[in-house]
């Protein structure tokens, strides 16, 4: 029998390829199902992604701190280490840098050396507790906190952290409220990103009625969480509450401002300020 | 020194000619360029987790480049045979061991030349600034660390039965070195006695590499180190590269080359 030429070969071969392609891939794409979607990093990583995720999310402190920040050995077993990431920590309203020092005397993770290798050593690593804090130069913990919100976007911190130092920091309100939406996309229930949403409307766009709505609804969703038992931050309730008050009070909705007011007695340290700004704002409404 | 300079000049040669730093600096200028072109918030000023990522990329490649040059030379000339012809020139033993090290070095030296001009061009081309004193220092500081991993090796490569053995164990204690070898004293007062002491004569003994990795310094622009801290870690590193290359030595000077 004649063997056929090469070419037919060829172009048998090409057509099998493609029939085959054309067949299968309808099949495939079902068995991707849910996945279609996914990231690479996902597809590569599955859930342990997450466990990346924190280190980014420390890597982002580490570059606040301008590289003084203790390894991981160094935080097992030194006592001077910081106990809560610091860039969260800013968020918490009027924190300066002295009211850090106090709480955290100088990051002394590195105290005094215990011998010439560790003395001799320690010239050529970051030796100065600093902060990132001057205008514009947060902008390098920026990637990390991307970077760990890819690895776990349910992570909700990371999105408020980031959102506070775009705002606060870069001036950047709008890749601001990008970033807090995408992080709602992945966490619908979160009062915390609302919160901060709220904040973006609040004092940087100054539309305080589209603020209210967020604020409202953050304050809906903190009071499911409770309801849930899942044991939602106190403060952050105490934060939300303020802010619809002082919201309502400038809008001239006394009654309100003091509906909110009298909610956030439950929650306040300052009870006292709290309850006098209820009777001032009580004199204030209309018999 | 001719003699020396000359064996030198082999090693260098065999750098261009074999693959490994092409594919290296080929990796680690996609994968930076990779990351140069992610988009940071429409921002374009943010530099540091580049420089970060390249100047790790740039540890591990002169690591690999540098082991890998130096754990081949003695056990390739063993297998070829080509030793014979060497020791008759005559050439001692020593000089061999000398000029294989000068050789690996230079040869790591130029290596890291070219990976630190692209990590200057990268981060220039955000920050707009050269930076020219801590990137030498960096520079210099990764150049003095090469020669103690360099001399280890040639040191694994006379002790050792494959060069792909002296690969591995060197790779392990060098990272392992990096890893945990300056916190190891933290270590021992945490532990009971005899693993205290023999943590704290480990910790004493090994050479301290993370003392050469200026990484902070480039990426978090705090300043530089001073010239005489950098000038004793370079004697530092002198004196183990000598104690390596000497041990070598002992154990190459009455090694049976025939196979």
């Amino acid at each position: 029998m004649k063997a056929p030429r090469p070419i037919f070969t060829l172009a048998f071969l090409l057509v099998l390829c493609f029939s085959l392609a054309a067949s299968l891939h309808p099949v495939f794409a079902i068995m991707a199902g849910d996945h279609a979607g996914d990231s690479m990093i996902k597809t590569v990583l599955g859930d342990g992604r997450k466990m990346f995720a924190n280190h980014f999310y420390t890597q982002a402190d580490v570059y606040f701190h301008s590289g003084f920040y203790p390894n991981f050995i160094e935080q097992s077993y030194a006592t001077g280490g910081p106990k809560k990431i610091h860039i969260a920590e800013r968020q918490e309203e009027g924190k300066t840098d002295d009211d850090d020092e106090k709480e955290e005397p100088g990051m002394n993770f590195m105290g005094k050396s215990a011998d010439w290798i560790e003395s001799f050593g320690r010239h050529f690593r970051s030796h100065v507790h600093t902060h990132l804090d001057k205008p514009g130069a947060a902008r390098e913990i920026l990637p990390w906190l991307q970077l760990a919100a890819e690895l776990d976007p349910q992570k909700v911190e990371t999105y408020t952290v980031a959102s506070f130092w775009l705002r606060k920091n870069m001036h950047k309100p709008d890749e601001a409220e990008t970033f807090l939406r995408q992080g709602l996309k992945a966490n619908p229930t979160s009062f915390e990103i609302l919160y901060e949403l709220g904040l973006v409307y609040y004092e940087d766009r100054k539309e305080p009625e589209r603020a209210l709505n967020l604020l409202d609804l953050a304050l809906v969703r903190w009071r499911q969480a409770e309801a849930a038992h899942r044991k939602p931050d106190p403060h952050q309730c105490d934060a939300i509450l303020a802010h619809l008050s002082t919201i309502e009070e400038s809008n001239g909705h006394w009654s309100n401002a003091v509906s909110y007011l009298e909610q956030e007695m439950e929650f306040t340290p300052s009870k006292e300020s709290v309850g006098k700004r209820i009777e001032e704002l009580r004199m204030k409404i209309p018999h | 020194m001719n003699v020396i300079l000359a064996i030198a000049n082999v090693v260098i040669k065999e750098l261009y000619r074999r693959k490994d730093f092409y594919v290296l600096l080929v990796l680690t200028a996609v994968i930076t360029i990779l990351m140069a072109s992610a988009n940071i918030f429409n921002d374009d000023k943010v530099v540091g987790y580049l420089k970060e990522t390249c100047l790790r990329l740039i540890w591990l490649s002169a690591l690999v480049i540098a082991v890998g040059t130096a754990a081949r030379q003695i056990p390739a000339e063993i297998e070829q045979r080509t030793i014979f012809p060497l020791l008759a020139k005559p050439v001692t033993r020593w000089q061999v061991i000398l000029g294989k090290f000068v050789g690996c070095w230079l040869a790591s030296g130029i290596a890291i030349v070219v990976f630190y001009a692209f990590l200057m061009v990268v981060s220039a081309s955000h920050e707009h600034e050269w930076r020219l004193l801590n990137n030498f220092q960096c520079l210099w500081m990764e150049w003095m660390f090469l020669a103690i991993v360099i001399s280890m090796v040639l040191l694994g490569s006379v002790v050792f039965a494959a060069p792909s053995s002296t690969l591995t164990i060197t790779l392990v204690v060098v990272l392992g070195i990096l890893l945990l070898g300056e916190n190891l004293n933290l270590v021992a007062v945490h532990q009971a006695e005899p693993v205290r002491s023999l943590l704290y004569v480990v910790y004493f003994s090994i050479p301290q590499f993370s003392w050469f990795y200026l990484g902070d310094f480039v990426v978090h622009k705090i300043g530089s180190v001073e010239w005489l801290y950098i000038f004793l870690a370079s004697l530092y590193s002198m004196a183990y590269s000598a104690f390596f290359l000497l041990t070598t030595w002992v154990c190459f000077r009455r090694k049976g080359l025939n196979k």
